[in-house]
C-alpha cells in the first residue's frame, strides 16, 4: 500500500460514499445568519428597546393618521362661525366638557365627539393640537436628522478616504464647529435668519413652513453633522486600511467606487445607529426653540409651542403644560432607549 | 509634565482662541446680515437722524473696519456698544449684572449636582443590582429624557403653586432655591450614570482586588482606592455641564423670572435688541469654550495614561 503514495493510481476508497455519521457532520445546523438579521435577533431579545419600539412607531402612526379621522381640526375655532357673534362658551374647556351649542344638540339626542382634552383658549380642540404637535415635532427630527445624516456622511467619507492635507483641513474645521456651543450658536442663527429670510422665501412654497423652520434646518445643517462625520472619518479610515480595498484599488477601481461600494456600506450601523440618537436630540432642539418663541409659525402647533403656551395660564388649566410634556419627553425617552439597545444589538464591539 | 503634555495643552488653548475668535466673527458678520442693519428701531425714523446714527456708530465706514473695530474694541475694553432697547445702558453693563445672579444660581446647580450625582452614583455602583441602584438609574434616566423647561414648569407647578411651599418668583433669595433644582436635576442625572459605569469598572481592577486580598478595610478601599481613579472620566463631564447648565438658565430664569443673564438673552431675542444678543452670545460661548477647554487639560494631567493622540 505504500507504493501507492508515489503512484499516480487514484486511492478508491477516498471516492466512497460518505457513511451516515459523516453526513451528519455537514448538515446544517440552523441557516447561517446574515449582519442584519444577526443583530435584529439581539434587538428583539432586549425587552427596553423593543418597548420603546412600539412606544415609537404607535405615537408615529397615530399622529400620521388620526388627523384624518378626527372631527375637528387643529386651527378651528370652535366658537367661531361666520355670521355669528363668538360663542366663548367653547374657550376653555375642561376635559371632557362641551361648549353651548353642542349641549343643546346632544338633548336633542345628537352624538357628539368628546374633546378629550379640553379645548384651549381660543377654542380649538386640544387633543388634535397635540397630536399635530407629535408630527411636527417627529418630521422636524427625521428630517434634521436626514439633513445631518447626508452632510455628515459625504464630509466625513470624503476626508477618510482621501486623507493628507484634505483631511487636515476638514477635521479642524470640525474641530472648530464642535467646540462652538451649539444652543447658542442655534438661537444666535434662528434669530437672525428669522429676519433675513422672510423676504427671501415671501411668496414660495417654503413661506407655508415657516423661517423659523427653515432656520432650524439651515442650523442644523451648518452645525450638527461634525460628530457624525467624525464617526464616519474614524470608521472609514480603520476600513480603508483592509486588503478588500487594496485590491479594488489595484484592479483600479474610481475612488468614488471604493467610497460608495466598499467603505460606506461598512459603516452603515455607525450611520444608523447616529442617526437613531439624532432624531432626540433634534426633537429637544425644537421644543427648546419653540419654548422661547423661536419655533414653529401660530396656528401650527409643535409640542414645545403648545408647553410654551399653557405657561400663562398653568394655574388654571395645568393639563395642557402636563399632556404635552408627557408626550415630549415620552418620544425623547423612547428613542433614545431604542437607539442604546441598537447601538448594543449591531455594534457589539462598543460594548467591549 | 512632559514636553508631549505641554504640546498637548498648547494646541488645545489655539483650538479655543480660535473657537473664540470664530463666535465673535459670526456674530459680527450675522448681525450685520439683518435686514435694515443692527440700528434698525421699532419705528420709522427719518433719514438724517438715520445718517447720524450711522455716523455715531460707525456704521458708514467699510465693512471690514466694522469688524476690526468691533473685534478690538470687545478684546481690549469688553465693550460690547449700547443696548438699543435699554436706552442710556451699555450692554456690558446688563450683562455685567445678569452675570452676578447668573453665576451664583449656576454655581449652585452644579456644586449640587456633582455632590448628588457622586455620592448617588458609587453608591448605586456598590449596591449593584439591587432595589436602591434601579431606583436611582430609572430617577437618572427619567431626569435626562426630560427638557428643562418642562422640569421647571413642573417644579413651579407643584412645589409653588399647589403647594405653596415655595415662592414661584426667583427674584428672593428662597425664590432661587427651585431654579437652582431645576438646573441641577439633568446634570446630577449625567454624573451619577458616568460615576456608576466608572466606579463598575475600577471596582473591577486588579488593584482593588490586591487591596482586598492585603485586608484593606472597605471603606478605605472605596474612598482612597475606588472613588478617587472612578472620578477622572467625571471630570471630562464638567465641560458639557456648564454648557447644560447655561443654555438651560436661559429658559429656567424665564420660567422664574430671576433676573440673571439667560433672561435678559430672551428678553433681548423678542425685542430683537441685536448688540445685547451679540454680546451675551459671545460671552457665554467664550466661558463655555474657556470652561471645556480647562476640564479637557485637567483629564489629561489628571490621569497620565491617557493617550495625546
Amino acid at each position: 500500500m505504500n507504493l501507492k503514495k508515489l503512484s499516480m493510481h487514484p486511492d478508491l476508497d477516498c471516492f466512497a460514499p460518505a457513511t451516515e455519521a459523516e453526513k451528519e457532520y455537514m448538515v446544517q445546523m440552523r441557516p447561517s445568519t446574515t449582519f442584519f438579521k444577526d443583530g435584529v435577533k439581539r434587538l428583539k431579545k432586549n425587552p427596553v428597546a423593543m418597548v420603546s419600539f412600539f412606544v415609537i412607531v404607535l405615537i408615529t402612526l397615530s399622529s400620521i393618521f388620526l388627523p384624518f379621522f378626527w372631527p375637528y381640526s387643529y386651527d378651528a375655532q370652535l366658537g367661531v362661525s361666520p355670521g355669528k357673534p363668538v360663542d366663548a362658551s367653547y374657550a376653555n374647556l375642561g376635559p371632557f366638557e362641551y361648549g353651548r351649542t353642542e349641549e343643546a344638540r346632544m338633548e336633542a339626542g345628537e352624538k357628539i365627539f368628546p374633546h378629550i382634552f379640553g379645548t384651549d383658549q381660543f377654542g380649538r380642540d386640544y387633543f388634535i393640537r397635540v397630536v399635530y404637535g407629535a408630527r411636527i415635532s417627529l418630521a422636524v427630527g427625521f428630517f434634521a436628522s436626514l439633513i445631518v445624516l447626508v452632510i455628515g456622511l459625504t464630509i466625513g467619507s470624503i476626508a477618510g478616504y482621501c486623507g493628507g492635507k484634505v483631511d487636515l483641513v476638514i477635521m479642524r474645521i470640525v474641530d472648530i464647529i464642535y467646540s462652538l456651543p451649539d444652543m447658542l450658536m442655534v438661537i444666535l442663527l434662528s434669530t437672525v435668519l428669522k429676519d433675513a429670510l422672510a423676504p427671501i422665501i415671501e411668496g414660495t412654497i417654503l413661506m407655508k413652513l415657516g423661517t423659523n423652520m427653515i432656520s432650524l434646518f439651515i442650523v442644523f445643517g451648518l452645525l450638527y453633522w461634525v460628530s457624525m462625520s467624525r464617526q464616519i472619518r474614524g470608521q472609514i479610515l480603520s476600513l480603508r486600511e483592509q486588503e478588500y480595498v487594496l485590491a479594488a484599488q489595484a484592479t483600479g477601481a474610481p475612488g468614488k467606487w471604493i467610497i460608495l461600494k466598499h467603505l460606506l456600506p461598512n459603516c452603515i450601523s455607525v450611520v444608523v445607529i447616529s442617526t437613531a440618537l439624532q432624531i432626540p436630540s433634534a426633537i429637544f432642539t425644537e421644543s427648546y426653540l419653540s419654548f422661547l418663541g423661536l419655533g414653529v409659525n401660530a396656528p401650527m402647533p409643535s409640542l414645545g409651542s403648545l408647553a410654551s403656551d399653557a405657561l400663562n395660564g398653568m394655574n388654571s388649566y395645568p393639563e395642557r403644560l402636563v399632556i404635552p410634556a408627557i408626550v415630549i419627553s415620552l418620544i425623547v425617552l423612547s428613542l433614545n432607549l431604542f437607539g442604546d439597545g441598537l447601538r448594543d444589538a449591531f455594534d457589539p464591539k462598543l460594548n467591549g | 509634565m512632559n514636553s508631549k503634555t505641554l504640546m498637548y495643552i498648547l494646541k488645545r488653548v489655539a483650538l479655543a482662541a480660535l473657537t473664540v475668535w470664530v463666535v465673535i466673527t459670526i456674530t459680527f458678520f450675522v448681525s450685520r446680515a439683518v435686514p435694515g442693519g443692527p440700528f434698525m428701531g421699532e419705528k420709522a425714523i427719518s433719514e438724517a437722524a438715520q445718517k447720524a446714527l450711522e455716523a455715531k456708530y460707525g456704521l458708514d465706514k467699510p465693512v471690514f473696519e466694522q469688524y476690526t473695530t468691533y473685534l478690538m474694541d470687545i478684546l481690549t475694553k469688553f465693550d460690547f456698544g449700547p443696548s438699543l432697547k435699554q436706552r442710556g445702558q451699555d450692554v456690558v453693563d446688563i450683562i455685567g449684572r445678569g452675570l452676578k445672579v447668573s453665576v451664583k444660581l449656576g454655581l449652585s446647580a452644579a456644586v449640587i449636582a456633582a455632590v448628588c450625582g457622586i455620592v448617588m452614583g458609587s453608591t448605586a455602583a456598590l449596591k449593584r443590582n439591587s432595589v436602591l441602584d434601579r431606583c436611582i438609574m430609572v430617577f437618572s434616566t427619567a431626569c435626562v429624557s426630560m427638557p428643562s423647561f418642562i422640569m421647571g414648569s413642573f417644579l413651579l407647578l407643584i412645589f409653588a403653586l399647589k403647594l405653596g411651599w415655595l415662592p414661584a418668583n426667583g427674584t428672593t433669595a428662597s425664590g432661587l432655591i427651585l431654579p437652582i433644582i431645576t438646573l441641577s436635576l439633568s446634570p446630577m442625572a449625567n454624573i451619577t450614570r458616568l460615576t456608576r459605569s466608572s466606579m463598575l469598572d475600577v471596582l473591577g481592577q486588579d488593584y482593588i482586588r490586591t487591596a482586598k486580598a492585603k485586608g484593606v478595610s472597605g471603606m478605605k478601599i472605596i474612598f482612597k482606592h475606588a472613588l478617587k481613579n472612578a472620578l477622572i472620566p467625571v471630570i471630562t463631564y464638567v465641560g458639557p455641564m456648564l454648557a447644560y447648565i447655561v443654555t438651560g438658565s436661559l429658559v429656567v430664569e424665564k420660567i422664574f423670572a430671576v433676573n440673571g443673564i439667560g433672561r435678559s438673552f430672551v428678553g433681548s431675542i423678542t425685542d430683537r435688541d441685536y448688540p445685547l444678543i451679540m454680546g451675551t452670545t459671545i460671552v457665554l460661548a467664550s466661558l463655555i469654550v474657556i470652561m471645556n477647554l480647562v476640564s479637557d487639560i485637567l483629564y489629561k494631567v489628571v490621569d497620565p495614561r491617557i493617550n495625546l493622540e
